[in-house]
């Protein structure tokens, strides 16, 4: 029997395109029963279109993708009774309050009618919303409101709950709060997570991590397994004369650094005893320095060679993610 | 122990006819709950057709006498203005279903495993529902206009006030599910629904007029909802010598039976909605 336990979700080289562009490049990957599973890029790597295929709310142009056994297109009423939901844009009806938002939810899914309101107890209390229950969901703040999506996501028992940018426009104080209440309800109710951020912090909070960028997934591992990858630390550093100092790493210490968010980064290691031959040869003034340890936004660095923040405002990719957003709001 | 897990844990099942029918109910409940938080705002549709009933039809009644053989005008447009609130309110009932996709509630809705039909259907209900409350609310106010409370005249008027609701909001279905913007909702107000209910004979007799304003009238559907609703008032108001003023729409020459007339809204209602629930199931999610 457990051997036909099917992988929570299973993705064969999946792919879409709209009209010329191609914005998931046949992708393939699974995600075990239980995981917290992090897709993680800049806009427009297609880590929404990739979810949306996953939802059955976008057919894929080819590919297959399965949810606990069923095929996303073939058998969508099946999926769709299988998964939770929370998307990157609010959903919610403010004008009710939270119970009646997670009653609405509850009916919809064709939940026993008895079993409804002890369930809805049972999820506000688990994102502390158990006072606001009968409160106007107007007078929410931002980061509960997010706690309600989620609560509401997980109502109806999901095999897999799928949460598209959970986090985005929170503070990271409330961003935090809510790794806290997503992982308390993972342990709980045992769901599949896989979500999509592109903050690197958040992949931390991940099992394993998928890293998108131009619709293709360029390394998928654990997070210790990818910063271990990296090994060497990180030293960034501030100079007179950026290029010369380029030219210098290369002629005297053999190190290919590169100019990311304006400064210039390089891994070595040791970076802590190296920072002091480095001002005795380096031969062009430094104006500051730091070291760091390798963290996800390094992993990103070493694959996609470019920081996330710049990939984003990267120009000559900027018309391509301007037509993905584009495409990913008429859809709506 | 595990019983905790087993009070909690709940299951989706398959769906069903009956599934389906508890999501046309939740869909309408959530439209009764957001009508009952917000009344105030729902009833000031009420405003326009209660001026048209008392300002207007006070204010004209000096002109109209000659005309109308000492018919009060209030009396005579009392039918129009009942069908007209419920007009109104069918129409900015439906438009809830745009701000449900501006504001993403409905995503929440069409991601459910309920079918998009049983969507339309629970949109429609509520929207006819509330509607047909703001056309009972202007019924009620027969007394003040001389319309006396028989049974058989509230029987009727309610028959064609749930009629007309179901009609306007079917109608206010397929404009939302055919407009992206809430913007548009305001055009399709101005340009077809302000003329529908100038053209309809609510506030004139539909017998005797200029050959362009007549046609234009026959084409209009509410003008057959309007109709049986007026002959209905005159059957039982005390109006002596009514002459013209219900002589009612013609077709060759020969007047149109009141249950035509309400069989002919009924399929134009019903045609709608079919169109609305096609356009629905093809639309891009959302």
């Amino acid at each position: 029997m457990s051997s036909s336990i099917p992988p929570a979700v299973e993705v064969d080289e999946l792919r879409r395109t709209f009209g010329e562009i191609e914005a998931v490049r046949g992708i393939s990957f699974t995600v075990a029963p239980g995981e917290v599973f992090g897709f993680l890029g800049p806009n427009g790597a297609g880590k929404s279109t990739t979810i949306n295929m996953l939802c059955t709310l976008l057919a894929p142009t080819s590919g297959s993708a399965r949810i606990n056994g069923f095929d996303v297109v073939a058998e969508r009423d099946a999926v769709r009774r299988q998964i939770g939901l929370v998307f990157q844009d609010p959903t919610l009806d403010v004008q009710l309050t939270a119970a009646q938002n997670l009653r609405l939810h509850a009916e919809l899914y064709g939940i026993d009618a008895g079993a409804i309101e002890a369930r809805i107890d049972r999820m506000l209390a688990l994102v502390g919303l158990a006072d606001r229950r009968d409160q106007r969901v107007l007078t929410f703040s931002g980061g509960m409101k997010r706690r309600l999506e989620i609560a509401r996501g997980l109502l109806h028992s999901p095999r897999v709950l799928f949460l598209d940018e959970p986090t985005i426009g929170l503070d990271p104080q409330t961003r935090s709060s809510i790794w806290g209440y997503l992982r308390a309800l993972q342990e709980s109710e045992g769901t599949t997570i896989f979500m999509t951020t592109h903050y690197m912090d958040e992949a931390e909070y991940c099992d394993r991590i998928a890293i998108m960028d131009r619709g293709d997934i360029v390394v998928l591992d654990t997070p210790e397994a990818l910063k271990a990858g990296v090994g060497a630390d990180r030293v960034t550093l501030g100079t007179a004369d950026d290029a010369a100092a380029l030219d210098a790493l290369r002629e005297r210490f053999g190190i290919e650094a590169s100019l990311a968010e304006g400064a210039v980064t390089f891994h070595v290691d040791g970076g802590g005893e190296f920072v002091p031959r480095l001002f005795a040869s380096l031969g062009v003034p430094i104006t500051s320095v730091a070291v760091s340890r390798p963290t996800l936004d390094d992993v990103f660095l070493r694959y996609t060679g470019t920081t996330i923040r710049d990939a984003e405002s990267a120009g000559g990719d900027e018309a391509h993610r301007a037509m993905m957003r584009a495409m990913a709001g008429a859809r709506r | 122990m595990s019983a905790v897990a087993d009070v909690v844990a709940v299951r989706v099942p398959e769906r069903t006819l009956r599934s389906e029918a508890r999501a046309v109910r939740t869909v309408w409940r959530r439209d009764m709950i957001r009508f009952l938080a917000n009344r105030g705002q729902t009833m000031t549709w009420l405003v326009q057709p209660l001026l048209f009933l008392f300002v207007l039809g006070s204010g004209l009644q000096p002109l109209s006498d000659a005309s109308t053989g000492g018919a009060d005008l209030k009396t005579f447009i009392f039918p129009g203005v009942v069908c007209v609130a419920v007009l109104f309110t069918a129409m900015i009932s439906a438009a809830s279903l745009v701000w449900d996709r501006e504001l993403g509630f409905l995503k929440e809705m069409t991601i459910a495993p309920v079918s998009r039909t049983s969507i339309i259907l629970g949109k429609l209900a509520g929207g006819a529902t509330i509607a047909a409350a703001q056309g009972v609310i202007v019924l009620a106010l027969a007394g003040l206009v001389g319309v006396p409370y028989a049974p058989g005249l509230v029987a009727g008027a309610l028959a064609l006030i749930v009629l007309v609701a179901f009609a306007v909001t079917a109608f206010g279905v397929l404009v939302a599910v055919s407009i992206r913007q809430a913007q548009s909702f305001t055009w399709v107000m101005q340009l077809v629904v302000f003329p529908m209910f100038f053209l309809s004979g609510a506030l004139y007799p539909v017998a005797g007029l200029p050959a362009w304003l007549e046609i234009l009238t026959k084409l209009n559907p509410l003008t057959y909802a309007v109709d049986p609703m007026r002959r209905l008032v005159f059957a039982h108001a005390d109006v002596t010598d009514t002459g013209t003023l219900d002589a009612g729409v013609t077709w060759f020459g020969r007047q149109v039976p009141a249950l035509v007339e309400a069989g002919l809204v009924f399929a134009i209602g019903l045609a709608l909605l079919g169109v609305a629930v096609r356009r629905f199931a093809r639309a891009a999610e959302g």
